[in-house]
């Protein structure tokens, strides 16, 4: 990954009708970098996807690609290729024709055609697909096939609108490592869109947190899950226990009337502020040993861990260990300081927006 | 036992309703063949009626006159029709119900109603352009006119059915927008535009009223020429022209319904 910006999106605004889809959204894409928006349906991240593609215009604001205005180019004047969500081959050609459509369409010879779709099946490994029809194909590989499609044409950035969607889980993640496999490959740049966190996290260099049209955080897959910005970054992210707490001094927080030592400076004595605690950050110990004590009222067994709620000082905490505690016994709560994540509580809508600061 | 009389009973309301809906056409079929001029005695088989039809030119010609209206009918409504279906399509989807029960109302309008309208139109017309006479040109009008719902309502589910994002893909591969249309919307859509094309030039086909309306004096299609003969006293030649008719309606029918099964079986193994 390269520090060029490749497309930088200025003050992009869109509207449907009266609602506003995105509002004043700045962002930019580096070379080589695999970006994926991520956020619940509706937070305007495939609009913000369907805009550098060129299928929607914005009301307000810039799209630059590459040093070049590029907002009010039609998709087919752009140097970019997209991956749609349901694969959106054409289903009245061959494999190897569905390839060959964007090529035929630039005019190139027939042996630059023949070799690039030859180099593109094996890229998918699907050697030896070009004569079938895609109906005959199943999801995963009618998906590698308009990746496929869109890569012969040798685009500067791949567009991936959740491009996993449609798949079964166990599809979904052998795809997430083959997409991986060809960004590396390729050394082209992947804007991809997705309201799956794990895929988010497995694949990224940057994660782009989007809720309501606008952006909560911008950062890297470590960053955006062990330091979330806001309440909504960390409970999209993963699970976690996000409690009111407030801020005694540096470094030490009070949390539902216990002190728990911290890392975090700056804050303001006496200030009200929200704590994320991740489940698996939490150490069940002895009653006497933790720094406040609970009762645990649930156990469930999920495979790689236990997952437990405890009761302790009116809430309760969900706890990931691997060692059982069983239900109705007392243990002692303990979380490493450098383990508690504090941030600033908003005190309004509006404030929940957080400005980009890219790392 | 009880079963043995309600397959029977069940049997029998199906023969019975069959008989009623193509007795009718099987005499005529019958009296097409019949060498004897009488409708209640069999004087033996033959061609003749058919022979004779063939070398009336009256009836040649309004056998042409037909043919060439149907054909120039469907595919004037066929080209309309697509291009309406498409707008209609893109349309916001309040707009879009209310477009399509507008072009829904001429299928259920009664036919002598749109008859007589689109005559007084013409008549109207002959107002302005004097030179203007009611005749082929009139018909033809007409029938594109009331073909154009049909063609709609078999081309609207096909574009339903089409993914919007393989036009984008297409455009996302640098084809134009004209370019995207024809080569991945289109053959999309096919089925549904040959199937509204069938149905068009057999609407047109066996249409009496409106023709009948809009005709003028100096032209017949086979329905206004069988009308006007039948008033002199039926010929047996008439008959033999309607059984070719009722012939090829039939074998249209078949065809149409044919694709739909094979368009329904093409389609099952997609999700």
């Amino acid at each position: 990954m390269s520090d060029r910006k490749l497309i930088d999106l200025v003050d992009i605004t869109k509207q449907y009708g009266d609602s506003v889809v995105l509002d004043d959204l700045n962002l930019y894409i580096r070379e080589n970098e695999f970006l994926t928006l991520l956020g619940p349906s509706g937070c305007g991240k495939t609009t913000t996807l369907r805009i550098i593609g060129g299928f929607e215009t914005p009301d307000k604001g810039k799209v630059i690609f590459d040093g070049k205005d590029i907002t009010r180019l039609a998709p087919n004047e752009r140097q970019l290729n997209t991956v749609f969500q349901k694969y959106a081959l054409f289903t009245h050609m061959t494999i190897t024709e569905n390839i060959a459509f964007g090529l035929k369409i630039k005019k190139k010879s027939k042996q630059y055609i023949k070799d690039k779709i030859d180099y593109a099946l094996k890229l998918v490994n699907l050697d030896g697909f070009g004569n079938r029809m895609p109906d005959s194909l199943s999801g995963g590989q009618q998906q590698r096939i308009a990746i496929a499609r869109a890569i012969v044409n040798e685009p500067k950035v791949l567009l991936l609108d959740e491009p996993l969607g449609a798949l079964d889980l166990k599809m979904r993640q052998d795809m997430q490592y083959e997409l991986i496999r060809l960004k590396n490959e390729l050394g082209i740049t992947f804007v991809y869109v997705t309201h799956d966190q794990e895929e988010a996290l497995t694949m990224s260099d940057t994660i782009v947190v989007m809720n309501q049209g606008y952006i909560q955080q911008v950062g890297t897959p470590e960053m955006i899950y062990n330091e979330p910005k806001n309440a909504f970054v960390a409970d999209f992210i993963g699970e976690s226990n996000i409690i009111s707490a407030t801020m005694v001094e540096d470094k030490l927080v009070n949390i539902l009337g216990a002190n728990f030592v911290c890392v975090d400076t700056g804050f303001g004595r006496n200030q009200p502020v929200d704590v994320v605690i991740r489940p698996e950050d939490i150490d069940l110990v002895k009653p006497e040993d933790g720094i406040i004590k609970g009762r645990v009222t649930s156990l469930i067994f999920k495979g790689v861990h236990y997952e437990m709620e405890v009761m302790a000082n009116g809430r309760e905490w969900l706890v990931h260990s691997t060692d059982l505690s069983p239900v109705g016994s007392e243990v002692g709560i303990r979380v490493d300081p450098f383990d508690i994540q504090i941030m600033n509580r908003p005190e309004s809508e509006d404030e929940e927006v957080v400005t980009i600061d890219e790392p | 036992m009880v079963n043995a009389i309600k397959k029977f009973i069940q049997k029998f309301y199906l023969g019975i309703m069959l008989l009623f809906l193509y007795a009718p056409i099987l005499i005529l079929i019958v009296l097409s063949f019949n060498k004897s001029k009488s409708r209640s005695k069999w004087g033996g088989f033959t061609l003749d009626w058919y022979r004779s039809l063939f070398e009336s030119s009256d009836l040649l010609t309004a056998l042409y006159n037909t043919l060439l209206i149907a054909l120039l009918s469907a595919l004037g409504a066929t080209l309309l029709g697509t291009m309406g279906a498409i707008a209609i399509n893109r349309m916001r989807k309040s707009t879009r119900t209310i477009m399509m029960s507008i072009t829904n109302i001429p299928m259920l309008n009664a036919e002598i109603v749109t008859a007589i309208s689109l005559m007084l139109l013409f008549i109207a017309v002959r107002e302005f352009i004097p030179n203007f006479q009611l005749g082929f040109l009139s018909v033809l009008v007409s029938h594109i006119t009331f073909n154009i719902p049909y063609v709609i309502l078999s081309v609207s589910p096909k574009l339903k059915q089409t993914d919007r994002s393989t036009y984008e893909a297409a455009m996302d591969l640098g084809a134009s927008p004209i370019m995207a249309f024809f080569k991945v919307v289109l053959p999309d859509i096919m089925p549904g535009i040959l199937s509204g094309f069938l149905l068009a030039f057999t609407m047109s086909l066996d249409d009496f009223v409106i023709t009948h309306f809009t005709k003028g004096p100096g032209l017949d299609t086979l329905s206004t020429k069988i009308y006007a003969e039948t008033r002199k006293g039926i010929q047996p030649e008439i008959y033999a022209l309607s059984t070719i008719l009722f012939g090829a309606v039939f074998l249209l029918l078949v065809l149409v319904n044919l694709r739909k099964d094979k368009n329904q079986a093409d389609a099952k193994p997609r999700r």
